[in-house]
């Protein structure tokens, strides 16, 4: 089709869906009426009920922890599927790569702000309950910090650290711990997910029971295939790199 | 003009389709795809907000105060993690489609053979 036949067809179906969306948007409660019950409800229920003093941590590993779940299985879907892509042989001398920073200072630099923002991330995944954060804001700093490594040292030292081979076992351990708390809350008789821990005192880190547990894992997950993705576009980069110079 | 924040969702989304659709380079396509998503959420944070409300955390306020929804936030925080994982598959895609045929051009590569 040509060019100017395909931004036609274009203008004329994206007006009529323009229109029909702002039709409906027209229909929805007026902004900050926040009008559903659902959400008033989960605000109201969330300290008696589960002791746990952030809602939104509260709804995603306790109330919907079966959507997450399905998130959580999504990204690592994800997180396979690109190793699946990218992986090939990748006989590389890691002897004979440069690395793009050679300052000492950056180095030390970036080694410190690495475990800085590893205890960052370890913070920001165990307050999760009682302050905005959680297993998949967390697992993200986690995975940041890691790439710190390579940024700002050296390849071989992320490799040690960080490789698709330590990745992959992490983020499918994380995967696999999320269902099995599932299928923990079964065996002892509850619904799948259900929270069987005991719920301890809200605002403490010890609270929320077994959904405190289904957010180290759902970090653990995040974290293992963000490490996953990056370990495999890298390695394919510094293969690709390294076999053409020596072609 | 209450309405106003939705209408924006779906200008945000129209952009985003306008990109993909003009599209000349996979990585584009891509980040336009991000854009989209990007206006689902605009989208469900719009909804779930309440005039005066705080954020949904009782570590420091009492539980009568007004608060905004937790629901839909809880949906777009899963939902912005799962989508970088997904935007790296589609440009792993690129990266593979540019390595068999050489172009990164949605035009170029969408003649199939055979």
């Amino acid at each position: 089709m040509r060019l100017e036949a395909r931004y036609a067809v274009f203008a004329a179906g994206t007006a009529g869906l323009a229109f029909l969306l702002v039709w409906a948007v027209g229909d929805l409660p007026p902004f900050g009426h926040y009008a559903g019950p659902y959400g008033d409800i989960v605000a109201k229920l969330v300290e008696p009920q589960r002791h746990m003093a952030n809602a939104v941590t509260a709804v995603v590993f306790d109330y919907r922890g079966f959507d997450t779940m399905g998130e959580e299985l999504i990204l690592f879907a994800a997180a396979g599927s690109v190793a699946l892509l990218l992986r090939e042989t990748r006989d590389h001398d890691t002897n004979g790569i440069v690395d793009a920073v050679q300052s000492d200072a950056l180095n030390g630099f970036g080694a410190v702000g690495a475990i800085a923002t590893f205890v960052l991330a370890l913070y920001v995944i165990a307050h999760g309950l009682i302050t905005p954060g959680g297993g998949f804001q967390g697992g993200v700093v986690a995975a940041a910090a890691v790439v710190l490594v390579f940024l700002t040292c050296e390849y071989r030292a992320y490799t040690r650290i960080a490789s698709s081979k330590v990745a992959e076992p992490l983020e499918s351990i994380g995967a696999a711990a999320y269902v099995l708390l599932g299928v923990t809350a079964l065996a002892l008789g509850d619904a799948f997910l259900e929270n069987f821990l005991p719920l301890g005192v809200t605002g403490r880190l010890r609270s929320g029971g077994s959904a405190a547990l289904v957010n180290w894992a759902s970090a653990l997950a995040v974290a293992g295939g963000f490490l996953l993705i990056f370990a495999e576009y890298l390695e394919e980069n510094m293969a690709a790199r390294y076999r053409r110079d020596e072609a | 003009m209450s309405v106003l924040p939705y209408v924006l969702a779906v200008w945000i989304f129209v952009v985003g389709l306008f990109g993909i659709v003009t599209s000349k380079n996979l990585i584009h396509v891509t980040v336009c795809v991000s854009v989209c998503q990007s206006a689902t959420y605009a989208l469900l944070l719009a909804v779930g907000y309440r005039d005066k409300g705080t954020a949904p955390v009782y570590a420091d306020i009492p539980t009568s105060r007004r608060v905004v929804d937790p629901v839909v936030q809880s949906l777009a925080l899963t939902d912005i993690v799962v989508a970088v994982a997904v935007s790296a598959l589609l440009l792993s895609f690129a990266v593979k489609a540019f390595d068999h045929k050489g172009s990164l051009d949605p035009a170029e590569l969408a003649e199939q053979r055979g």
